[in-house]
């Protein structure tokens, strides 16, 4: 995608998303001294944004001894904190490699329930058949009601195959025939859709590590990414989520949706600095186009309002 | 993970004993830990600080100040005011006092649960000799309209036939329609999920509450949602008048936080939750259970109940009488062992608990899991009365016999020991609280039946 169309449609999803956070720092911070009862407002800005607690207090301490007691600016303190954010975030920010020479390049889509998946998923496919490759899709939600025809419908909307079971079928076997499939028919990208789960339910995260055992009787080096859907909307649980889906299923990267809507997805910040694992891309609406890569400055300007 | 609140008060406090009477800064000191945990658990900042306003006011009367134990004072007094934030005790039903067909109207943000939670209903209902027509007018979502009919199937209840090209308005007009021709009780509209900053559909969902007129209109919230839980009750409530939440999810270990900020903006009572992907995981809201849940303490109600259904209450009785004394000798260990295992998945019983989130870690990392107990259990069952007393006695050769005798090694004997020597180093130390009991020292004095554990 054109970087300069990207930047602006970013700014678009964020900038509503954001709005009410500007206001905050807008009122908060014109020609004002930076003392306690202003530091801890800004602390409450970041809270309110789901940084969570510890962290919004660990970077506001930054701030206090940094540029306590100054007089600033509206403008200079939101590029600061972006700034500061920006860079724990920057580490992160790692686009998705893609190897076509895996011949198929195998993608697993994991998160709990309703995080957008399958509607990533979709997204990812339009995008890589538009760079030139063979992407496939699997429905490997053979669990959820309908789970299957909403991939088939994206396939539909993209012109890229999937492949799908009977209801009710094994995930695992599934998969292991569809690689088949997609070296048969030269496909050189297989997303794979799983069902939703919760990262607390031990069973279906086995089930999840059996897919994976599967996959590997046809190729040992799959699946060659293992990429969690976080929703924006959900708070501290999200370090929870990617702690356990990290330890069973060694999660390569995270996805971030719903980023279009009026929560900021601040728990980000905490997930860098305890796993740092890469951030690919952003979901910022419903339709096939609305995903993004992850930018760490535009995220934290978003962040703070910028 | 987090210690449990009380843990944590319990810290504050232990630091200002032997200063005398508390002041007005020590009860704040610790209503800042009450913020850190209703923060960490996602109840939404602009909650949190009218909730600390009430609390308090409660908490600085004289009560806490001159309370023997005033973490557990500070503790109680939260958890009330958190349950009356919550609804006060008890669930509210769905209401269904109105002429059939009853309209239900499901709102929220993509993917809280709307359409799973409207099969949930349809089914509970339908047990409930009820006639029930879902009605889908999501034509948004890819197949959101066949998913829902694919539950109806499930449930057993109506449908509305799918007309492609229709607008979700029209569908609601025909959904009512059929209703009053086919004589349902009920009608579930489920709509597509849309953001609260999404103006247009806002308004749709606006046009669709003035076609229908719904009895209950309920709005579906994930219960992992954070902060933005705020923007999401108001839009909601602002646009349609929310008269009821279902949380999702709470099958999963998110604190819930975002129950109180729900029904803090809404005002809306919280009339059921949804505990699993199956249609029979619908339940009514406890607003003692979330309580705790949300302070980090466990589901102590939960767990009394659980507890209830399997632990011997005389065995437990003596117990508490025994650690009490600071007495926990092998045979205490064993008897809890099998107390636990009765109480199936360890670690699910033991996040349950009060004050022992360390102890779980401790435990966990000793990887004692179900099988373990068994074989610890054999191990205590090889020791003779005297050795069970004074396990300060066993020596190599006894540890030799006792292995032999158990079928396990020296080393699964030194483990056991050192392992019983961790749980009664914490058992005294519970003892010694001076409580009147062993864990529920840990718990408020208004949590259910006492019952030592
Ligand atoms: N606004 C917005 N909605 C999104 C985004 N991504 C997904 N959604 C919506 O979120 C809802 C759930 O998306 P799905 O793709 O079905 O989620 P999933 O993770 O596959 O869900 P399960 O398979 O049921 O666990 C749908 O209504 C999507 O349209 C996004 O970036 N922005
Ligand atoms: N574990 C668990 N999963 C749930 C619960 N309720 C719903 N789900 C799952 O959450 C996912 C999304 O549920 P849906 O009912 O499709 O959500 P929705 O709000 O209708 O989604 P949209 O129509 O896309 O906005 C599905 O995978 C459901 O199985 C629950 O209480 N617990
Ligand atoms: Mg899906
Ligand atoms: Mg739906």
């Amino acid at each position: 995608m054109a970087l300069g169309s990207f930047f602006s449609r970013l700014k678009q999803g964020l900038s509503r998303s954001t709005q009410k956070l500007t206001e905050g720092i807008t009122n908060v911070f014109t020609k004002r001294k930076l003392d306690d009862a202003a530091l801890d407002e800004l602390e409450e800005l970041l809270i309110g944004a789901d940084l969570g607690p510890r962290v919004a207090a660990r970077i506001i301490d930054n701030f206090r001894r940094t540029r306590f007691g100054k007089e600033v600016t509206d403008e200079e303190i939101k590029s600061t904190l972006a700034t500061e954010i920006a860079a724990i975030l920057g580490p992160v920010a790692v686009p998705l490699a893609i190897d076509p020479g895996h011949a198929p390049h195998v993608l697993m889509m994991v998160g709990v329930n309703g995080t957008g998946k399958t509607t990533t998923i979709g997204k990812l496919g339009q995008f890589y058949r538009d760079l030139g490759l063979r992407p496939m899709m699997v429905a490997g939600d053979t669990f959820r009601a309908a789970a299957v025809e909403q991939l088939q419908v994206w396939g539909q909307r993209s012109g890229v195959k999937v492949i799908s079971g009977a209801p009710e079928s094994d995930a695992a076997s599934l998969a292991f025939e569809a690689i088949k499939h997609a070296r048969d028919e030269r496909a050189d990208l297989l997303l794979i859709d799983t069902a939703g789960r919760l990262h607390n339910k031990s069973a279906l995260m086995e089930e999840l590590r059996k897919i994976i055992r599967v996959i590997r009787k046809q190729d040992p080096t799959a699946p060659h990414s293992v990429i969690l859907v976080l929703d924006a909307t959900t708070g501290q649980n999200a370090v929870q989520q990617v702690r356990v889906f990290k330890e069973m299923v060694d999660v390569t990267g995270l996805i971030v949706t719903k980023l279009d809507g009026s929560a900021r997805g601040g728990v980000v910040v905490a997930l860098a600095e305890e796993f740092g694992l890469p951030i690919h891309a952003v979901g910022v609406g419903e339709k096939l186009e609305d995903l993004r890569p992850f930018s760490p400055e535009e995220f934290a300007a978003g962040l703070v309002g910028n | 993970m987090f210690d449990s609140l009380s843990g944590k008060l319990g810290a504050v406090f232990d630091r200002l004993r032997g200063r005398g009477a508390l002041s007005e800064t020590d009860v704040l000191d610790a209503l800042r830990e009450v913020r850190l945990a209703l923060l960490e658990a996602d109840v939404a900042l602009p909650v949190v600080k009218d909730f600390i306003a009430k609390v308090r006011e409660r908490a600085v009367g004289a009560e806490v100040l001159r309370s023997v134990t005033p973490g557990q004072q500070v503790v109680k007094i939260v958890n009330d005011a958190l349950v009356d934030a919550l609804g006060g005790a008890g669930a509210v039903p769905l209401n269904l006092n109105a002429a059939s067909p009853i309209p239900i109207l499901m709102v929220g943000l993509q993917g809280s649960g709307k359409t799973t939670s409207a099969g949930k209903i349809a089914l509970r209902l339908h047990k409930d000799k009820k006639k029930v027509l879902l009605a889908s007018l999501d034509t948004q979502r890819p197949a959101a309209q066949l998913q829902l009919q694919l539950l109806a199937e499930k449930a057993g209840v109506g449908s509305l036939p799918i007309v492609p090209g229709e607008t979700p308005v029209q569908i609601a007009h025909r959904a009512m329609d059929t209703a009053r021709r086919e004589v349902y009780d009920v009608v579930l509209l489920d709509t597509a999920g849309r953001l609260s900053i999404d103006q247009e559909l806002m308004d749709e969902v606006r046009a669709i509450r003035e076609a229908t007129n719904p009895v209950e209109t309920l709005l579906v919230v994930d219960a992992m949602t954070g902060q933005d839980a705020v923007n999401t009750a108001k839009a909601f409530n602002d646009a349609v008048g929310v008269t009821g939440i279902v949380m999702t999810r709470m099958d999963g270990d998110a604190r819930g936080g975002a129950a109180l900020s729900m029904r803090a903006i809404t005002g809306a009572p919280i009339k059921l939750t949804g505990s699993g992907e199956k249609l029979d995981a619908l339940e009514d809201f406890h607003p003692e259970r979330i309580a705790s849940r949300i302070l980090g303490m466990g589901d102590i109600v939960g767990l009394v109940e659980k507890a209830a259904a399997h632990i011997d209450q005389v065995e437990a009785e003596k117990l508490a009488k025994r650690m009490m004394k600071g007495m926990f000798t092998l045979d205490d260990y064993a008897n809890q062992l099998n107390q636990i295992s009765k109480m199936g998945n360890l670690s699910g019983i033991l996040g349950m608990l009060p004050g022992i989130g360390k102890i779980k870690q401790q435990l966990e990392g000793a990887n004692l899991d179900t099988k373990i107990i068994g074989r610890q259990a054999a191990i205590i069952s090889s020791m003779t009365k005297q050795e069970r007393r004074q396990p300060e006695i066993l020596k190599a050769s006894r540890k030799k016999r006792i292995a032999a005798g158990s079928g396990m090694t020296v080393a699964d004997v030194n483990r056991l020991l050192k392992q019983y020597d961790d749980v009664s180093t914490m058992m005294k130390r519970v003892g010694k609280m001076g409580a009147a009991g062993a864990l529920k020292g840990m718990m408020p004095p208004s949590f259910g039946p006492r019952r030592p554990f």
